[in-house]
């Protein structure tokens, strides 16, 4: 079979075409695709800095061939914003300055959107922290993370009750 | 990581064919299997890729009772099945105390079967192992033994099994479908993974070729749902295998224990039913010192085989406390911190 596949990447249908079945989608997004916005951090699923959405759900692109996501939607980082306007995530993360080095953020962005579409932490805290345990961060900003996830959660709920109204 | 060829089949039967090559292996969530190809560990020449494979996919209920799990159903669709997990809480419990949440979403039923051992000298192609290389002996013994086996062991491996959910299923008499160039054939889970033995090279019951394509649990199983859990204790809150594990479920009929279900993880190559400890259950009052009794029952032939004989009174105290607050009740939900020994829960018993 031919080695070339079709994803819709941040919302853009793209045909794919692979010279070698090994690489990952974690590769395909950085090295083929210039998303660099996925970090590669210990590119065997330990540390969570590689988490992309595949069909809406969070997993570590570093541990997914390329070729077994064909015909899927992959959201990254740099798809996640409308334009300027920043993910509410996004914001919360600035808001609750939950950036030290930085490199694991996009992850533990990518994974909080995940985490809250799967909608089974609700707004405790031990469930947040819990649900984020993927995501390492070796600066140590656990306690904003939480925090920033907390508040955008709470900001979505209020848009979606602005938007119902 | 050394270059394959790659097939994706659309029949059982083509992916059976495909996958009888010698070198081939399976593809699912590759969670296990990448990371090993990455490490050098395994070097498959081949990958027969299921996951585009129809009609593995679905958790169903069956007329008998019981309900039957596709092999590619992945970890967190089933530990977030409404209805699976109020029949079979311990299970969804022990499924959400394993791994993390991107790797729940991703490793399947099947594959979870089929985990290696996280023996570190099996993960360090430097080192002596026999499993991946017969004969070559066995580098763990006298090594860093802290986390290998107390049961079930051999002088050729003294690894451990890793998976969190294969405890409760074995628990509660889990049944492997298996599809194979003959047709199809069905296994306990409990005798699907072999103990090392001299040939620990040889880790399940799989044929080449053999794919899973479900796992069974009886409706039996579901009479526990009352009393269901599973303690793992770990090296920290989340995220990491288990030290050591316990499912415990009792049926519970005026005031005394009907029927006991006992299982262990982290102390051998395969999740370790302990049924001499559920015998001494059996019409026992659902008190602490017919739980010890039990305990000691379970780990009765347990020996270290290194620097792990505190495996073995720690497991016995899992087995205690998981029978403790399996007969406290199963909770409504299962803890924000699944399965673990510092969850807090209003009321639930902390210290026993």
């Amino acid at each position: 079979m031919s080695l070339s596949i079709s994803l819709t990447v941040n919302g853009v249908a793209r045909d794919i075409p692979l010279d070698d079945p090994r690489v990952t989608l974690l590769d395909l997004l950085r090295e083929r695709l210039d998303l660099t916005g996925t970090k590669k951090g210990c590119d065997r699923g330990q540390c969570g800095a590689c988490t992309v959405l595949v069909d809406g759900r969070r997993i570590n692109s570093c541990l997914a061939l390329a070729l077994s996501c064909d015909r899927s939607h992959v959201q990254t980082i740099e798809g996640v914003a409308q334009g300027d306007v920043l993910h509410p995530m996004q914001a919360a993360f600035i808001v609750r300055d939950v950036f030290q080095c930085g490199f694991c953020t996009p992850g533990q962005i990518m994974s909080a959107i995940g985490l809250m579409q799967e909608g089974q932490a609700g707004n405790d805290p031990e469930r947040v922290r819990e649900g984020m345990s993927g995501n390492l961060c070796r600066c140590g900003a656990y306690v904003g993370i939480t925090e920033a996830v907390l508040d955008a959660q709470k900001a979505i709920g209020e848009l979606d009750r602005k938007h119902a109204a | 990581m050394k270059t394959f060829d790659y097939l994706r089949p659309t029949t059982i039967a083509e992916a059976v064919a495909a996958a009888s090559e010698p070198g081939a292996a399976y593809l699912a969530g590759g969670t296990n299997l990448l990371d090993l190809m990455k490490g050098g560990i395994t070097q498959p020449r081949r990958l027969v890729d299921v996951n585009h494979l129809p009609g593995l996919d679905a958790i169903e209920q069956l007329a008998d009772g019981g309900v039957r799990i596709g092999a590619r159903v992945r970890n967190a669709d089933l530990a977030h099945d409404a209805a699976f997990a109020r029949r079979f809480p311990a299970v969804a419990e022990a499924l959400l105390s394993g791994a993390s949440a991107q790797l729940r979403n991703a490793a399947t039923v099947g594959g979870n079967l089929l985990q290696r051992t996280r023996c570190a000298y099996f993960y360090d192609v430097a080192s002596a192992c026999n499993k991946r290389q017969p004969g070559a002996g066995c580098e763990a013994r006298g090594g860093d033994t802290r986390l290998h086996a107390v049961l079930g062991w051999s002088e050729s491996c003294i690894a451990t099994n890793p998976s969190d959910f294969c405890v409760p299923l074995v628990a509660f008499d889990a049944v492997v479908e298996i599809a194979g160039g003959t047709g199809q054939r069905e296994v306990s889970l409990e005798s699907f993974p072999r103990l090392p033995g001299d040939t620990p090279e040889r880790e399940s019951v799989l044929e080449p070729g053999e794919l899973i394509v479900a796992v069974r649990l009886p409706a039996e199983a579901a009479g526990f749902s009352a009393h269901a859990r599973y303690l793992k204790v770990r090296e920290r809150t989340s995220y990491a295998f288990a030290v050591v594990s316990a499912a415990a479920a009792l049926r519970i009929e005026e005031g005394a224990i009907a029927e006991a279900r006992i299982a262990l993880g982290g102390v051998a190559l395969k999740p370790w039913r302990a049924r001499a400890a559920e015998s001494v259950l059996t019409g026992a009052r659902p008190d602490g010192v017919a739980f010890r009794r039990a305990a000691e029952a379970a780990l009765a032939g347990a020996t270290p085989s290194g620097d792990n004989a505190f495996k073995i009174e720690l497991a016995r105290r899992i087995v205690t406390r998981a029978l403790t607050l399996a007969a406290a009740g199963t909770p409504d939900r299962v803890p924000a911190l699944p399965a673990s020994p510092f969850a807090h829960a209003p009321g639930a018993l902390m210290h026993v």
